[in-house]
């Protein structure tokens, strides 16, 4: 530990040093202590140059992302990093590991470190209520990442824009696809059709959403839900509920609908050992799109996905810069998205970034 | 009659064996085809294949940290360090589509179990020469272990769609039982041996029991509480493989994700003291398949996802109550007898 905070100490000195230097050239006072990658970044984008003159400084944005519980959210984290990258923002990052307490913790670090914007991929929807007071209180434009926050007041001024995807869409075209592709997967003659259902977290936002958009869209339909768990979005325990769901209900599965795509693959290596043909047997759709997925579609063992684009980078620094700029921006703003089924999976998958 | 009875009950695997009963005969009335095991594929295929082969990880978990209670320490890194191994086996074979593996299999089995090992290492000299209490010394690979994962990961979740490396968490060709039980089973006999033929077993014991009596007898408290910790790490680290083998993927941030609470409520199910002193491997791996029946049981009876913590932890709570002697004193009154102190603090300590 002592070792720890001498270096920590060491960095701080340097660091300090670093920026005496820099304040005492007269000539070019920002230009010595920036790195040259950053300077090609900014010569690319000349407007940003020009904002940072005024502002003296870099954009310094904090993000506290969630963790890296599935390929979909580590698609997120790097295309949020490389959009800050190429902007020339300074990023902050931090990994919360699935905990909000440690988002909270990143959130209240960010503030104690004035930087310019904070954006926030929340774990959970509710429970934010005090940081994100503190936030507005410390008066740092706070930008949601994917998923959403609910404030026990019910109003949505905490926060100044949301960058996501819409998962209440998704699970409607989801379920659409479903309905209107019901002789494709065979269950055309069928008078009702067991649907399976692994839900993501419990309270979080995607799983809140998509399993609302599901219920809504089969509401009356032949498609009734029988079983509906949690699998934590990830794949030890889609597999683990999975393979229970294989023993109680034996042949009465007909189709799976995975909050998420890890899930799902979870599903699949359980539906598999079990003895029986994933996609064939016992069909399965999901929610995001990762590569996993569509390899597993190639394969035939996943029979649709509809995509949930975690590629928000680019959309987030759009946003940062149009409020630096005073531009006023909405409230919310969606990522476009798609649904691929299982025979356009071979065309789509060179295209796919993630 | 009575003094037989008592004789049984007084075995220190009578109440976990009790507790494990419990659990089986409530699924085998409520749950449908529960005891039913058929062959699928050439396999062994039901409910009680799953617990066990979902157990394997935690049981090789528990086997490790009974030796690490035993000495009065707890190991908390057990988790992280099946995260690291899962981590570094996938990253080390690769993520290639078409399932060729970078590096040899028994290469990044072999790397994985030597990190694992070196980790444990780390821990044992915190412990046993640095001196530093357990719960501090092992919380910091608790903490850093995941960061170290994701460093080999690079932060993604790494799919190997090389075969053999299924086997692992699976079947292996031509076996019909799950292999991790052999895996389980080779080490549960290792240790055993060991612990039967030599005077390590003892030394562990005493060590727990009075460290500083242990030291002045001649014993080398350090060595021991090395060797440990040491092999904790190894047992966490097979653990990882297994983990890492069933999804066929290194999950850096969820692979053994509070794993090593499993694994102490496991041994402490078993009746093994937290203070130290007297311990049962066989013990603590029947509290482990009872910490995974609960999950698997609550699964199958089909308890919604949002109260599905709350009556896990009532189940926990029901088990170490029927374990505590204080509680069976006074609720039934007939089992009473003197010495129960352990299994109390066990149950205290929860």
């Amino acid at each position: 530990m002592k070792m720890f905070s001498k270096l920590t100490s060491l960095a701080v000195a340097l660091t300090m040093t670093l920026s005496l230097a820099a304040c005492g050239g007269a000539a070019k006072p920002a230009e010595t202590a920036k790195p040259a990658e950053e300077k090609k970044a900014e010569a690319a984008a000349p407007a940003e140059q020009k904002k940072e003159d005024k502002a003296g400084k870099k954009i310094v944005v904090g993000f506290a992302q969630i963790g890296a519980e599935s390929e979909w959210r580590t698609a997120n984290t790097k295309s949020i990093k490389e959009a800050c990258e190429k902007a020339g923002f300074e990023l902050k990052f931090s990994d919360a590991q699935q905990k909000q307490e440690n988002q909270i913790k990143a959130i209240r670090s960010f503030i104690a470190q004035k930087v310019d914007y904070i954006a926030l991929a929340p774990v959970v929807e509710t429970g934010w209520d005090t940081v994100l007071k503190e936030v507005a209180d410390a008066k740092i434009p706070l930008i949601l990442v994917d998923r959403s926050v609910k404030t026990s007041d019910g109003k949505d001024d905490l926060w100044v824009t949301r960058v996501g995807e819409n998962f209440y869409q998704e699970g409607v075209d989801l379920a659409t696809w479903v309905k209107t592709n019901e002789e494709k997967l065979g269950f055309k003659d069928k008078a009702a059709v067991n649907v399976y259902q692994l839900e993501g977290t419990v309270g979080s936002g995607a799983a809140v959403d998509r399993g609302k958009a599901w219920a809504d869209t089969m509401k009356d339909s032949k498609f009734k839900t029988v079983k509906s768990q949690t699998g934590d979005f990830t794949r030890a325990k889609g597999q683990e509920v999975m393979e229970s769901w294989l023993k109680s209900d034996k042949g009465k599965i007909d189709l799976v609908y995975a909050h998420n795509d890890d899930m799902a693959l979870g599903a699949i290596s359980a539906i598999e050992a079990a003895g029986l043909k994933p996609g064939v047997d016992i069909k399965i759709v999901s929610v995001d799109g990762v590569k996993g997925a569509f390899e597993a579609m190639i394969a035939g063992k996943l029979n649709c996905v509809a995509e949930c684009s975690p590629l928000t980078g680019p959309k987030l620094v759009e946003t940062i810069n149009d409020l630096a700029a005073g531009k006023q921006v909405p409230k919310l703003t969606y990522a476009k998205e798609g649904v691929f089924p299982a025979d356009k999976a071979a065309e789509v998958l060179p295209s796919r970034q993630y | 009659m009575q003094n037989r009875l008592k004789n049984i009950t007084k075995s220190r695997l009578f109440w976990p064996l009790m507790a494990l009963a419990l659990m089986i005969v409530f699924n085998i009335i409520f749950v449908d085809d529960f005891l039913k095991i058929e062959i699928k594929d050439g396999n062994l295929f039901g409910r009680i294949i799953d617990i066990i082969n979902r157990a394997a990880p935690l049981m090789l978990m528990a086997i490790g940290m009974t030796l690490v209670i035993a000495t009065g320490g707890t190991d908390l890194s057990v988790g992280s360090v099946a995260a690291i191994s899962g981590a570094l086996v996938c990253s080390l074979i690769g993520g290639d589509f078409k399932g060729v593996a970078q590096h040899p299999f028994a290469v990044a089995i072999l790397a994985a179990l030597a990190v694992s090992l070196l980790a444990g290492a780390w821990n044992g000299f915190l412990v046993g020469k640095l001196g530093i209490q357990p719960v501090v010394a092992t919380l910091i690979l608790f903490v850093a272990g995941r960061g170290i994962a994701q460093l080999i990961t690079e932060g993604q979740i790494i799919t190997v769609y090389y075969k053999p490396f299924a086997f692992l968490g699976g079947f292996a060709p031509g076996i019909p039982i799950p292999f991790s039980i052999i895996i389980v089973a080779i080490v549960l006999t290792i240790v055993l041996l060991v612990l039967k033929k030599t005077a390590l077993g003892l030394f562990i014991e005493s060590v727990g029991v009075n460290a500083t009596s242990s030291r002045f007898t001649g014993i080398s408290v350090t060595k021991i509480k090395f060797l440990v910790y040491t092999f904790s790490g190894l047992c966490a680290g097979i653990a990882g493989l297994i983990i890492s083998s069933m999804i066929r993927a290194a999950d850096a941030n969820n692979a053994g994700l509070m794993s090593e609470m499993d694994a102490i409520l496991a041994v402490a199910i078993g009746g093994t003291s937290m203070a130290g002193g007297r311990f049962s491997i066989g013990a603590s791996m029947i509290g482990a398949l009872i910490v995974q029946s609960i999950t698997t049981t609550l699964y199958a009876v089909g308890v919604s996802a949002q109260v599905l913590p709350l009556i896990k932890a009532i189940v926990v709570i029901a088990i170490c109550l029927v374990q505590a002697e204080e509680f069976r004193r006074k609720a039934f009154g007939i089992f009473a007898k003197k010495g129960g102190v352990q299994n109390e603090k066990a149950a205290a300590k929860l």
